[in-house]
């Protein structure tokens, strides 16, 4: 491999030598903490990057498959005190591996190509695929064959697998959701939703209340129905130019210029969403929209706080109490530094118990498609973050991504109690559903039902 | 010449084929440890679990000649677990258990790879109190404090981890289990053995237990900032202190480099005019501690400073404290390359030094922030810089040569509580002379006489 195609060899060096290897972020590390090995750690991960800058060490199988190992939890980044940038880090040496070729393999390379170049590429694709499980799945087809047994020829992985199919929502945003949602009351703000991929298959409702608390709080909500996907999937991944050309999609579609802001609720997109800038540096036709773009970007719980969001007004002592427990998705809390915002959210609903969750910013194994990818490790974090959930005696999670909702969901499945899994703007969207002019407010979402949320079957 | 496949293969049959690593991917990762620009890729490295596995390791190093040098967590700031040349690297890591808290003689008894955070949060558990704390203490092993005999911010008034040491078990070079010390508060039989062992940076023998003396925790503290115009009104102060009969738990400060990096880079509203920013710290009974509290701010007053603020509750005295607790971070954020340092002197000659540092800087064209412990003269001037850089490396050990020929001057110490190492080395000779390098030298020879453990470090 010629060093211009080594992403590492041609990354700013200074990035690499940052790291002063003391160790701070050893004790935060959910790897290193499994396995005490230094090569499993942030610091051992970063000297091998910097072995093959410095050409001591080729991009080998090893190489590529402890760069799979990482989470991408980013955890070591709130701890370190150098303020290395690993997330950069980490996406350059991802790319290194794939361009190696050391992890090619037929299978391997079909299911990039379907996922990464094929259905995420393109969202209509995805949602077909969506409507498709929908169907299996309403049908009674899945219900038939997963009491035929039939499944059991499957191997064990594949059964695995299969018994951790999402349940496809009944409408997608575009159904859910008009293109322009005029604010309640007075307009403050004029803001975009971006409604994601897995967001917009299996949480639609979250989209939708999204746009519910933030025309109650005095935005013009702009939700297109056909958007793209951001391309962290890519970028995490090691697949920077189809995450380029992503990027490029995303700012055509929503001109920074036109919004006060760009609103995301999927802390995995939302913490790639803000550094386009960093990924089209390059690029002389995007390098200035990227940085307006990145200032743009918010996290719905940032934002929300940002402009003072309401408490609903609601006859709280009327309402049942909530008695809920909050974990904090990686790529907000250690992605975006939003630690507060989502705790202040959940605090303002009326009527709302917040117990706090011991190791509230520790993975839960979700980490993307890692659950997919790394099986093992993904299961041993879950199993610690259940542990956690039943401490707190709560029997509402509250969390701002996707991935960490679906996993929690899976591993609380089979618990003894059943628990209530959901998106922090979802029990806002609700109690403001409460507020008696409600009735009255303007808006496709609410001519759709209030959401159930998702229960997690007993 | 690297290590044979036979030696590898019988270290294999010692602590089992899943415990060596011997792959340049495992191994780079173990090429350092915390001290900046110091690197040397070890031939294995290889997880020990008990005392026996030690002592077999240690009987193979002896028969072939191989190098080993003991790794706890690797955060040292000295260069003391840097491997070796084609050295087996033995890591204590997977030895962390906390063995037995004893109530009635106040002790905890813990393996080697136990974190200080964990030693700690048990003491915290049982009312008690264990009080060295130093920078790494959530991922630095009990092993390796006792080993580089650590400090932490807790100096003046609880001393370091020396003066909690009470025993502890060893494998001598050789292969030799044995105890040093015991629960007994008085006991003078014989040589105090530990306390060779307390600070000889994995020379001497491997560390397979630590015995640890507790103490009561402190039902009350006060936390208060203040700033200065002149270090020298700061460091009159802390003397002014002293010279009341109050010995703070913490005394810490910050120069102005520190204080500007500091305000940068967490907006806490520091002044940018003054010279010096003093944490202090009383703890201790409730009433002892509202008496030491008001006696330091006056003082304070009347040593000229421009401000002096209470903590009224445990929030603000943490937002109070995360100026200096922060001061670490925003230097390293600043340049590629941070080298911590840590000259000390006399509390007396604190201001004098402090001085120094900013001349030798000034002389040198460096960027240095000094902050640490104005309560026991352990200063941390950080070098911020860049190793590519070869000319200002070479600055860099320039004015390192007179920081510390200075603090000797003074009447003061090369290193005071990160270790000599590979780091301070040469500078250890001049430092303690030419008799006590031949006692260490004969000591050393007597237990190690094939030189196989950490080799290189301290001394030749």
């Amino acid at each position: 491999m010629a060093d211009s195609d080594s992403h590492l060899k041609s990354l700013d060096y200074s990035v690499l030598q940052q790291c002063m290897h003391c160790g701070m972020c050893l004790p935060t590390c959910p790897t290193y903490d499994a396995t005490r090995l230094e090569r499993n750690s942030p610091r051992g991960r970063i000297a091998l990057m910097r072995a093959i800058a410095d050409g001591e060490l080729e991009a080998t199988r090893t190489f590529a498959e402890e760069m799979y190992f990482c989470l991408g939890c980013l955890a070591c980044m709130t701890a370190c005190p150098a303020d290395v940038n690993y997330a950069e880090l980490f996406e350059h040496a991802r790319a290194e591996a794939e361009k190696s070729g050391e992890l090619k393999s037929v299978k391997r390379r079909l299911i990039r190509g379907v996922t990464l170049e094929w259905l995420f590429m393109d969202l209509r694709r995805l949602r077909g695929l969506g409507r498709l499980m929908r169907l299996y799945q309403q049908s009674g087809l899945q219900t038939l064959i997963r009491r035929s047994g039939v499944l059991r020829l499957l191997p064990k992985r594949m059964r695995e697998l299969e018994a951790m199919t999402p349940t496809i929502e009944k409408a997608f945003s575009g159904r859910l959701i008009s293109p322009l949602t005029p604010p309640r009351g007075q307009k403050r703000y004029r803001v975009a939703v971006l409604t994601g991929c897995a967001q917009d298959l299996v949480f639609s409702s979250v989209n939708r209340d999204t746009v519910t608390v933030l025309s109650r709080n005095g935005c013009e909500v702009v939700t297109p129905a056909q958007q793209g996907c951001c391309g962290s999937l890519h970028a995490h991944n090691g697949e920077w130019e189809y995450a380029q050309t992503l990027a490029r999609r995303q700012i055509d579609q929503f001109p920074p210029g036109e919004y006060d802001a760009i609103i995301s609720n999927a802390a995995g997109c939302g913490s790639h969403l803000k550094h386009f800038s960093k990924l089209l540096a390059d690029d002389p036709d995007y390098c200035e929209a990227s940085k307006e773009w990145d200032s743009k970007l918010k996290d719905v719980h940032e934002w929300l706080v940002e402009i003072g969001f309401e408490s609903p007004k609601v006859n709280g002592s009327a309402m049942e109490t909530q008695h809920v427990t909050y974990h904090e998705a990686c790529h907000l809390c250690h992605g975006q530094q939003i630690f507060k915002a989502p705790r202040t959210v959940l605090k303002g609903i009326p009527n709302l118990e917040l117990t706090e969750l011991a190791e509230s910013t520790w993975c839960c194994g979700s980490a993307g498609i890692y659950n997919l990818i790394q099986p093992e490790m993904a299961t041993d974090l879950l199993h610690r973050k259940v542990g956690h959930i039943r401490k707190t005696g709560a029997d509402v999670v509250a969390t701002g991504n996707p991935g960490c909702l679906l996993q929690i969901i899976n591993g609380l499945e089979n618990e003894p109690r059943s628990y209530r899994v959901v998106h922090p703007v979802t029990l806002l969207a609700e109690a403001y559903r409460r507020e008696k002019t409600d009735v009255v407010s303007e808006g496709a979402e609410t001519l759709q039902p209030a959401s159930v949320g998702h229960e997690v079957a007993q | 010449m690297p290590l044979s496949d036979a030696l590898i293969e019988r270290l294999q049959q010692i602590v089992g084929k899943e415990n060596v690593l011997a792959e340049a991917e495992d191994l780079i990762p173990y090429s350092f440890d915390g001290t900046a620009a110091l690197r040397q890729r070890p031939d294995c490295v290889a997880f020990v679990r008990t005392p026996e596995e030690v002592a077999d390791v240690l009987k193979l190093g002896n028969e072939t000649g191989t190098p080993i040098v003991t790794r706890g967590a690797g955060t040292g700031l000295s260069g003391g677990s840097l491997p070796s040349k084609e050295a087996i690297v033995m890591c204590t890591v997977h030895m962390n258990q906390i063995l037995e808290l004893d109530r009635a003689n106040l002790t905890l008894l813990a393996e080697p790879g136990a974190t200080t955070q964990a030693v700690a949060k048990a003491a915290e558990e049982a009312g008690l109190f264990y009080p060295p704390d130093p920078g790494s203490m959530k991922i630095s092993t009990i092993g390796g404090n006792v080993a580089e005999n650590s400090g932490g911010l807790r100096g003046l008034k609880y001393g370091v981890t020396r003066n909690y040491v009470m025993g502890m078990e060893v494998v001598l070079p050789t292969g030799e289990i044995t105890w040093l010390g015991n629960k007994c508060v008085k006991d003078v039989a014989g040589y105090s053995l530990k306390d060779l062992f307390v600070g000889s940076e994995g020379t001497l023998g491997v560390i397979t237990k630590v015995l640890l003396r507790l103490i009561p925790r402190p039902r009350a503290k006060r936390t208060m900032v203040a700033t200065f115009a002149r270090m020298d009104q700061a460091a009159e102060a802390v003397s002014a202190i002293i010279a009341d009969h109050i010995i703070p738990c913490t005394l810490e400060f910050l120069d102005r480099t520190t204080i500007h990096c500091v305000e940068d880079y967490a907006q806490i509203g520091l002044p940018l005019d003054c010279e010096a920013l003093l944490l202090m710290e009383t703890d201790g009974h409730p009433a002892v501690v509202e008496e030491e509290a008001e006696e330091m701010q006056r003082i304070c007053r009347e040593n000229h400073c421009k401000e002096v603020r209470v903590a009224q509750d445990a929030q603000e005295a943490t937002r109070l404290a995360s100026a200096r607790r922060s001061a670490f971070s925003a230097l390293a954020r600043v340049c590629p390359t941070t080298i911590l340092e840590d000259a000390t002197v006399p509390r007396s000659e604190l201001a004098e030094m402090v001085r120094f540092v900013e001349r030798v800087a000034k002389r040198y064209e460096l960027k240095i922030g000094t902050f640490g412990h104005m309560g026991d003269g352990n200063l941390h001037p950080t070098f911020l810089t860049n190793e590519k850089n070869a000319d200002e490396m070479h600055r860099v050990e320039e004015a390192f040569k007179e920081i510390f020929e200075e603090a000797i001057r003074l009447g003061g110490s090369i290193t005071g509580e990160h270790g000599v190492g590979l780091a301070k080395k040469p500078f250890l000779p001049r430092f303690v002379g030419d008799t006590s390098m031949h006692v260490m030298r004969q000591f050393r020879q007597t237990l190690d006489p094939n030189a196989i453990l950490n080799p290189g470090k301290i001394f030749d």
